[in-house]
This record gives C-alpha cells, structure tokens and sequence, in this order.
C-alpha cells in the first residue's frame, strides 16, 4: 500500500496521483509513493519549505520533467482516469490539456498578439478572424484586454511583470486547457500585480482546474479550496485550506505554516 | 521573526493574566464586601473598574496589531482569537464585581442589618474555583481540565435557583426587607454569570487546544 495517503475530497478528481515517486539523475529520489486527489474546478495549493518536492510533483501533471533526460517518475498520475505517464500518451496533446505558468513570465520575443495565438496556431486550424476573435477572448480571461488592446502588435516583452505574467496566462487559456499549472506564479512581481494575479486565478477556478504551487502560505490561504503541505519529498497533510490553516491535524504541518522552520 | 512575534505574544499572555488577576481580585473583594458590608471598599471596586476598562481595551488593540502584522495561522491564530475571546470574558468578569460592589454598598446602608443574610459562600467558592480552573486550563494548555469544569456549571446553576426561590419566600414573608432580597437576587445572579464566563473561557480552551468550537453543542 501507498505510504503517503491523501484524504479524498468531495467532488470527484480531475487528477489522481497514486504512489507517485520522482527521481532526478544520479537516482536521488525527490517523490516518496505520494497519493494526491486534486479536484475538479477548484484551486489546489502546494505549499512547503524549498526542496520538498512540490514543484517536482507539480512537472509530472504535464510531464514537463520530460525534456530532461535521466528524470523519471514512477506510480501514476492520472487524468481523467488516464495513466499520462504512460510511455504512449501524447506529450503534444497532454500539454494542449494541461497548461502551465511559471515563477518568471515567460513571454516569448514576439508581440501580444502573437503570443497568445501561438497555441492556436500549434495547437488548432483557425481561421485569421477566428483566431483573432479567441486571441481577444483569452486577453479579457486574463484581464488584461484592456490594458494591451491598444499595442497588441507591442512586444510581450516591452510589458510591466505582472502583465507579462497575465499575458502568460492568456497564452495558457487560449488553447482552453482543462488543468492550470501554476509553479510560483507571483514570487518574481510585485504586491499590487500579485493581487491581480490572485484575482485572476479566483475568476478562472470556474473554468479550470488549478494546482497553485507557492511558498507564500497566505496566498495559499486566500486562494486555495484545498492544501497540500509538502515535507521531504512526501505528502504531510492535506485538506480543506481552511482547516489546515486553523486547525492542521499534523504537527509538522502546524510547525511549517507558524513559520517555525522553513 | 519568529522570536519576535513569540516575544510579543509572551507578552501579551502576561498582560492578560495581570487582567485575570484584577478581574478575580475585585470578584473577591465584591463579595467581602457583601459578607462584612463596607460601602467604602466596594465604592473603591468600582472606582478600579475604569483601569480594568482599559487594560482590556490596550490587550485588544495588541491582538489586533499582532493579526495585521504578522497574520497568525493555525496554533498562533488560535490563540491570539483566545486572548481577545478570554479578555473580553474577564472584563465581564469585573463588571460584574461591580455590580456586586452597587449591591454591596445599598446592604451596607440597611438598618439594622438583616438578621438573616444570605449565604453566597457555597455558589461563591464554586464559580470562583471554575473561574480560577478555567484560567489554569488556559495557562497549561489543559482542554481535558476545561472540559471537566464545564460539567460543574449545573450546580452553581442551581444554587441560583435555589436562592431565587428563597428570596420569592422572604419577600412574601418580609416584604419590608425587599430592598435587601432584591439585592441579593442580583448578587445571586452575578455570580451565576460568572460561572457562565467560566463556561465559555473553557470552550475558548478547548477551541485553542484541539481546534474544535464546541460552543452551543459542547460534547463530552
């Protein structure tokens, strides 16, 4: 049986890891059997001290890991049922299914628009009007149409860091992803832009199903229906975000989140 | 950060138990005065009341200045939610020695004494030991202690009911001496709140300890 068991919640898991362990080359092992529901439409946070594993968990839901030869995951991850660690799932159509956000803005050299009609373009056989009618539609999903409707032909790059993280955004919704994946998405902007980037992630949880990895334990409280709180590569606890942060069954999850270590 | 935010609320604890102290210390005295009627001492009860009006005004804004500035989860929060929670609780407290005090001074002012006083002293010792008890399981941590004390609110209850019923037989019998039950009706059911304040510092206790609100349900 798998060691670390999470509780099951209420609604019934877009993504189930069951048994889940993670190696990095050379074998060190970053992922002990971990198991974790992660439930449909509604933000999941990850939280825990640097070098738990969090983030590494987070890389198996799309399989971003990857790219990196000598990285390999063992245990299942499944979406919708479907083991995607399975050597035959189609990366291409798993990335188009599971999008992702990173700590920096990543936007890449070309203008707003083109930015976000790069997955359509990838991903879609779109016509230029149809193109630019969902280019418009993801920029108003990430709240950021009206500040760029004006210079959409203006590089991504020329753009403030919390609008380039929006723009991020933007680009990850416009291939309508069913899961976001969001890896530290507010730790490299600054208080006022993290604010908008909470309310933005609080708007698309009607959307999608969103898994929030951060070290920031109040943006996890503020944002999260449930918490994970991460310790040595395995799960510690997890549950209503509410409770973990009032009344967190473990010790060592009690001990994190005081700021007693970490 | 750490350290400093468990300085300040080591602090603040104590400012709370200094609270406790003067809050238990005027119930005492409240009631000596009713035993040995002596208008001057509750007259000085009252007049301490404002600087126990204050100090718990000083240990909520610290509470509140605590969750802005370093917003407390779990165990912290907790317990910062029990000191605001208890400090209201023991203002009440001395309120009610207040109260008490006003009665205290009307039966000093009786003449002649009534010759056969109440005796508050069996209700008195046990609210005033929930009271105490209820502090202690706060102080060390002991939810099995507060949920015990919870049991012991029906008899004080009672104790009131039955000087209640005594003072309906004394006012029929000794109607001119009515100034007096009345008072001691008051006194009877000041110290029944207090037992209830004891009540609800041992639910805070055990929300503070196991996480659990236990208030309107309490289950045993």
């Amino acid at each position: 049986m798998p060691q670390n068991t999470a509780s099951t919640p209420a609604r019934a898991p877009k993504i189930r890891a069951r048994a889940l362990s993670f190696y990095y080359e050379g074998g060190h092992q970053a992922l002990f059997e971990n198991n974790l529901d992660i439930p449909e439409r509604q933000i999941t946070a990850v939280i825990g001290p640097s070098g738990c594993g969090k983030s590494t968990h987070l890389r198996t839901y799309n399989r971003i890991y990857s790219l990196h030869r000598g990285q390999r995951a063992e245990g299942e991850v499944l979406l919708d049922g479907i083991n995607i660690l399975d050597p035959k799932t189609d990366l291409l159509a798993l990335r188009r299914r599971v999008g992702m956000i990173f700590q920096k803005p990543t936007p890449f050299p070309m203008s707003v628009f083109d930015n976000v009609a790069y997955p359509l373009r990838l991903h879609f056989r779109l016509s230029r009007a149809e193109i630019a009618e969902r280019v418009e539609a993801a920029l108003r999903g990430a709240s950021l149409w009206d500040e760029v409707k004006d210079s959409l032909r203006k590089s991504g790059l020329a753009l403030s860091g919390g609008q380039q993280q929006r723009l991020c955004i933007a680009r990850a919704i416009a291939a309508e992803p069913e899961v976001l994946l969001m890896d530290e998405p507010t730790s490299a902007i600054d208080p006022v832009a993290t604010l908008k980037i909470e309310d933005l992630v609080l708007q698309l949880r009607e959307r999608f199903t969103i898994v929030i990895v951060t070290h920031n334990m109040q943006q996890a409280a503020r944002i999260s229906d449930q918490t994970a709180f991460f310790y040595k590569g395995k799960i510690i606890e997890v549950g209503p975000t509410k409770q973990l942060f009032t009344a967190p069954k473990e010790k060592k999850t009690e001990e994190y989140i005081t700021g007693r270590f970490g | 950060m750490r350290d400093r935010f468990t300085y300040e609320i080591e602090t603040l604890k104590q400012h709370l138990l200094d609270l406790a102290t003067a809050a238990e210390n005027a119930l005492i005295r409240a009631m000596r005065a009713v035993d040995h009627p002596d208008a001057d001492s509750a007259r000085e009860i009252i007049a301490r009341d404002a600087a126990i009006d204050a100090d718990e005004v000083t240990i909520e804004e610290e509470c509140l200045k605590l969750m802005a500035l370093y917003q407390p989860v779990a165990g912290d929060l907790r317990l910062l939610v029990t000191i605001l929670k208890v400090n209201g609780e023991l203002e009440r407290v001395a309120d009610l020695a207040s109260n008490i005090a006003s009665r205290a001074i009307d039966i000093a002012s009786i003449t002649p004494p009534p010759a056969q006083p109440f005796d508050f002293t069996p209700m008195l010792s046990r609210a005033h030991k929930m009271l105490r008890g209820a502090l202690d399981a706060f102080v060390c941590h002991r939810s099995d202690q507060a949920r015990t004390i919870l049991l012991e609110d029906d008899a004080v209850d009672a104790l009131n009911a039955a000087h209640y019923a005594d003072a309906r037989e004394r006012l029929l019998k000794n109607p001119a001496q009515a100034g007096y039950t009345l008072d001691c009706v008051t006194i009877s059911h000041a110290i029944e709140r207090i037992a209830d304040i004891a009540t609800n510092i041992c639910e805070d206790v055990i929300y503070l300890e196991e996480g659990q609100i236990v208030r309107h349900a309490r289950p045993l």
